[in-house]
C-alpha cells in the first residue's frame, strides 16, 4: 500500500467525508459535549483511541469468525457486544495504568458505547471492502475528523455564549444553525478526492 | 399513570426528537425526503415496541450490573430482524437507509425508554409507551423530511406540485440543510409550547 493511498483516506475522512458534519455519525457527543474545548478535546481524543482499537477488532471478528462460519447475518449483534466490553475493557486498563488519564477520559467512556460513530465505522469499513491497514488508518481518519469537528464547534459555541440570542434560538436551535454552518463550509471540500 | 397520558407523554409532550433530542443520527441523516424519515420513524417504532415489551417481560431476570449489555442484546436482536425484513420486501427503502437500518442498535431513545421505561413497567404499559414514543418519533421524522423536500426538491412525498415558477434550493436536502432544517423547527417547536406555558 502506498503512501498516497494512505493519504487520500486520511483526507477523504477528515475532510471531505467528514463524520460528523456530512455523514451524521456522532451527532449525540457532538451536540451533548460540546459546551466547553476541554472536555470536547477529551471526548475526541477517547473517540480517536476506541475508534481506532473497535476497527481492528470487528475487522478480525468478521474476517476470522463471521464470514467462514457464514454468519453475517449476526454483524450487528456481534459488532456491538465487541464495542461494548471493548470500551469496557479500556476503561479498567486506562484506570489501573494511569489515574491521571482516567480522570480526564473516564467520564465520556461509557458514553463511547451508545456512539453510533464507532459502529457505523466498523460497518462500513467492512462495507468498503477495506483491507486490515487501511480499516485502522479510515479509523484514524474518521476519529480525527470527528474531534476537528466538535472542537470547532464547542469553541464557538463558547462564543456564543456571550451573544444576545433571540429567546426561542437559546439553546440546541441555535447550535443546530451554527453546526448547519460549519456543514457548508466543510462541503467546500466536496471533490477534493 | 394512565394509559393516554402515556402515549401522549412521547407523541407530544416529551417528544424524542423535539424535547428530548434523543436519536439524531437518523433524525438529521435519512430526513431528505418525507418517505424516507417516515421509513426510518416506523423502522425504529418497530425496534422500540419489540424491546420494550421483552425487556418488560424478561426485567425480573436480568441482574442489575449487566442490565445494558442485556438490553443492547435484545435491541439487536430487533435491528437485525427488522433489517433482514426490510432487504426482503422494501429493498429500495433499505438501500436509501442504507447504513443507518443497523444503526438503530445504538439509537439513544431505544436505550433510553428500555432503562428508563420498560425495565419497570409493566408489558402493556411498556407496549403503550413503546408504540407513543415511536409514533413521536416517527411524526418528528416525516415533519423534517416534508419540510426539507418541499425547499430542497419542490415535491411532498414525491409529488411535484409547485409549478415551474418554483426553484428549489437543493442545500435543504443536502446535509447543512439538515441542521439548518432541525434548527429552525425546534425554535418554533420552543415559540409555541413557551405561549401556551403563557397562557396556563
Amino acid at each position: 500500500m502506498s503512501a498516497t493511498s494512505i493519504f487520500i483516506i486520511l483526507v477523504s475522512s477528515i475532510l471531505v467525508n467528514n463524520f460528523v458534519l456530512s455523514r451524521f455519525l456522532g451527532i449525540c457527543p457532538f451536540l451533548g459535549v460540546s459546551k466547553q474545548v476541554e472536555t470536547a478535546l477529551g471526548m475526541g481524543m477517547a473517540v480517536t483511541f476506541v475508534m481506532a482499537m473497535a476497527a481492528l477488532i470487528t475487522y478480525i471478528v468478521q474476517i476470522a469468525i463471521l464470514v467462514p462460519l457464514g454468519l453475517e447475518y449476526l454483524q450487528t449483534i456481534a459488532f456491538i457486544l465487541v464495542i461494548a466490553s471493548l470500551v469496557q475493557f479500556v476503561e479498567m486498563v486506562i484506570e489501573k495504568i494511569s489515574p491521571t488519564l482516567y480522570q480526564s477520559l473516564g467520564v465520556f467512556l461509557p458514553l463511547i458505547t451508545t456512539n453510533c460513530a464507532v459502529l457505523g465505522l466498523a460497518i462500513l469499513n467492512i462495507q468498503m471492502k477495506l483491507n486490515v491497514l487501511e480499516a485502522v488508518i479510515h479509523a484514524i481518519g474518521a476519529a480525527i475528523g470527528f474531534a476537528l469537528a466538535i472542537v470547532l464547534f464547542a469553541a464557538i459555541r463558547e462564543r456564543l455564549e456571550l451573544y444576545n440570542v433571540p429567546e426561542v434560538f437559546k439553546g440546541f436551535p441555535i447550535a443546530l444553525i451554527t453546526a448547519s454552518l460549519m456543514s457548508l463550509a466543510f462541503m467546500g471540500f466536496a471533490g477534493m478526492v | 399513570m394512565k394509559l393516554g397520558r402515556i402515549f401522549t407523554r412521547g407523541l407530544v409532550f416529551d417528544n424524542p426528537v423535539f424535547v428530548q433530542l434523543l436519536g439524531m443520527c437518523p433524525a438529521l441523516a435519512v430526513t431528505n425526503s418525507a418517505e424516507n424519515g417516515m421509513a426510518m420513524g416506523l423502522a425504529t417504532t418497530a425496534v422500540l415496541l419489540g424491546s420494550n415489551l421483552v425487556i418488560s417481560i424478561i426485567k425480573g431476570f436480568i441482574p442489575s450490573k449487566i442490565r445494558i449489555p442485556a438490553f443492547i442484546v435484545v435491541i439487536a436482536t430487533f435491528v437485525t430482524m427488522v433489517g433482514m425484513i426490510m432487504k426482503a420486501y422494501f429493498p429500495a427503502l433499505d438501500a436509501a437507509l442504507g447504513l443507518f437500518i443497523p444503526l438503530i442498535v445504538v439509537n439513544c431513545l431505544i436505550l433510553a425508554r428500555a432503562e428508563s421505561f420498560a425495565s419497570k413497567s409493566t408489558p402493556f404499559n411498556s407496549i403503550v409507551d413503546g408504540i407513543g414514543m415511536g409514533l413521536g418519533f416517527t411524526v418528528a421524522l416525516t415533519i423534517l423530511g416534508i419540510v426539507r423536500e418541499f425547499f430542497g426538491a419542490g415535491s411532498i412525498f414525491g409529488f411535484a406540485f409547485m409549478g415551474e415558477f418554483f426553484q428549489p434550493a437543493t442545500i435543504m436536502t443536502m446535509p447543512p440543510g439538515a441542521f439548518l432544517a432541525l434548527g429552525l423547527l425546534l425554535a418554533i417547536y420552543n415559540k409555541i409550547t413557551s405561549k401556551e406555558l403563557n397562557e396556563l
